[in-house]
């Protein structure tokens, strides 16, 4: 295997709504700030991937026009996932890995503002029997939460905890949305969003972007002091059907974060993108994460989710924190469909 | 299928499942500086701070070079030269022109990026290099869209030279 590193980091701020600014508009600055970050151009890059969704923006082929913020001529190498960013980026490392490329761009980006997005996502369902019903995101991942504590296996107070250990954490992000000094009282004596879920069990909608630069070997050293290397990284997709999983737990995190080697050693920091918090217990435990890990730092997707870019995100997050000397080995996570089906984990280390 | 509805023995072979989804589309901050502009009749492009070519309409970024445009406009004369055009025997909708019409794509004057519009024109009169001119819908019902614009027509002047539109066919 190559050694391969995350040397290069930008994100915009999470936002409920850029109004004036369309998807490209808002990752422009994004891809701007990551050539100086870096010092790398266009040219540098052996491989551009890209994650993003059009179904957010309602219009086909909608990703191509990403590309305008990169620059595509000369031809580029490059390709694109209808997923979040952080499957462009196990793409790019895959690519890597394959010795195509030295050197890769990746980056992630959605606008869900421009349309409604729990119902957006019904259409991540089984199309025959489940998605004519047009179960919305936050009834399903309701249900779900209900499974679990009928279960036993968690409390709503547990769940509170979540979101107040997030949005604390948060007041030191600058790009998070929702963040602040919230009670576990205070939220459990919100009314519910959809029983058991309260808003504050649920992430925001935030539009955003983001992008990665991944290097191999001595190419990373020379582009960062403290290159980010990925030791493991792993993706596990559950069954479609939600009947057929076990949806009290995430099985496709555990086989993912066992893959990846997750428990060889102390985590430090793990960064989640879980988007509501009794999914975000469900991870922990999956990830098998004690009190010795710090879990999100930058308040994860419960504090920014800027879909299609927060799982990519939490693996920038990750690695600033190694870059800064802050942590040695960390864990990102990234979530994709409905109840937690895929999920993919990274785990960075400092040496 | 409501007639086999009472009888369970009868495979369903057909399910039909509507799908809509309502969007609050936003051009852009770039485009919706074009469509405003458009409104009023005029023709916004932008320069590429890279190369200095002109892109019309103006977008937020050079998809060459990848850098933002920033501000600063240039404007465009409705003017150009048809530098490619197919003729079109099949009738489509939203198209104010007689069968067979021609589909046209002309550089304005002043541009590097071609627009592609049609021609009212005979379609054995219509060449390469010959020069047009827009033909705008009545001011009263201009709007932000380039729809301002029904066709292009051939123009008295004479045809430009092949080298100055040979890189945009």
């Amino acid at each position: 295997m190559r050694e391969v590193a995350v040397v290069g980091f930008t994100q915009s701020p999470s936002v409920r709504r850029e109004p004036d600014r369309n998807e490209v508009e808002v990752l422009i600055p994004v891809i701007h700030a990551l050539r100086e970050q870096t010092g790398l151009s266009s040219a540098d890059f052996d491989f551009i991937c890209s994650g993003s969704s059009d179904y957010l923006a309602g219009q086909s082929f909608a990703f191509v026009s990403g590309l305008d913020a990169v620059g595509a001529w000369p031809p580029v190498c490059e390709s694109h996932v209808e997923m979040d960013g952080a499957w462009a980026l196990y793409e790019a490392w895959v690519k890597i890995q394959m010795g195509y490329a030295d050197v890769a761009l990746v980056y992630g980006f959605g606008k869900p503002s421009m349309g409604d997005l729990p119902l957006t996502m019904a259409l991540q369902l089984d199309p025959y029997s489940v998605m004519p019903l047009w179960p919305d995101a936050i009834s399903i991942a309701g249900l779900q939460a209900r499974h679990c504590l009928e279960s036993g296996s968690m409390s709503e107070r547990d769940m509170a905890e979540r979101a107040v250990r997030d949005r604390a954490h948060a007041k030191d992000n600058v790009n998070a949305q929702v963040k602040g000094d919230f009670t576990v009282d205070g939220i459990l004596a919100d009314p519910y969003l959809a029983n058991p879920l309260r808003k504050h069990d649920c992430a925001p909608i935030s539009d955003g972007a983001s992008a990665v630069i991944l290097a191999a070997g001595d190419r990373a050293s020379e582009l960062c002091d403290r290159p980010a290397w990925i030791r493991g990284i792993e993706h596990v997709c559950e069954p479609m059907d939600l009947g057929v999983r076990d949806l009290g737990r995430s099985r496709s995190t555990e086989i993912a974060a066992e893959k990846a080697g997750v428990r060889s050693d102390k985590v430090d920091v793990a960064e989640l993108s879980a988007p509501f918090t009794h999914q975000e217990i469900l991870v922990e435990r999956a990830l098998g994460l004690g009190d010795s890990t710090t879990i999100n730092p930058s308040g994860g997707a419960l504090a920014g989710n800027p879909i299609m870019a927060v799982g990519l995100s939490r693996i920038g997050e990750c690695a600033t924190r190694i870059w800064s000397g802050g942590a040695d080995r960390t864990v990102a996570h990234a979530t994709s469909g409905p109840c937690l089906q895929q999920n993919l984990v990274c785990v960075l280390e400092g040496s | 299928m409501s007639d086999s509805r009472e009888d369970s023995s009868e495979p369903v072979t057909v399910l039909r499942t509507p799908i809509s989804l309502d969007y609050a589309y936003s051009a852009g901050q770039s485009a919706s500086r074009f469509l405003r502009a458009i409104a009023e009749g005029k023709l916004l492009g932008q320069r590429c701070p890279v190369d200095g070519r002109v892109y019309f309409p103006s977008r937020g970024a050079c998809p060459q070079h990848g850098v933002a445009f920033g501000e600063e406009t240039v404007a465009l004369p409705d003017k150009g030269t048809l530098v490619t055009f197919s003729v079109v025997r099949v009738p489509s909708e939203n198209i104010p022109l007689d069968l067979p019409y021609v589909t046209a794509n002309v550089l304005l004057d002043g541009s590097d990026t071609i627009l592609m519009h049609v021609l009212d024109a005979k379609p054995e009169e219509v060449r390469m290099g010959m020069r047009v001119q827009a033909v705008w819908k009545p001011k009263e019902e201009w709007t932000t869209s380039t729809a301002n614009i029904m066709y292009f027509r051939p123009i008295d002047e004479p045809d430009a030279d092949y080298e100055t539109y040979k890189e945009h066919i």
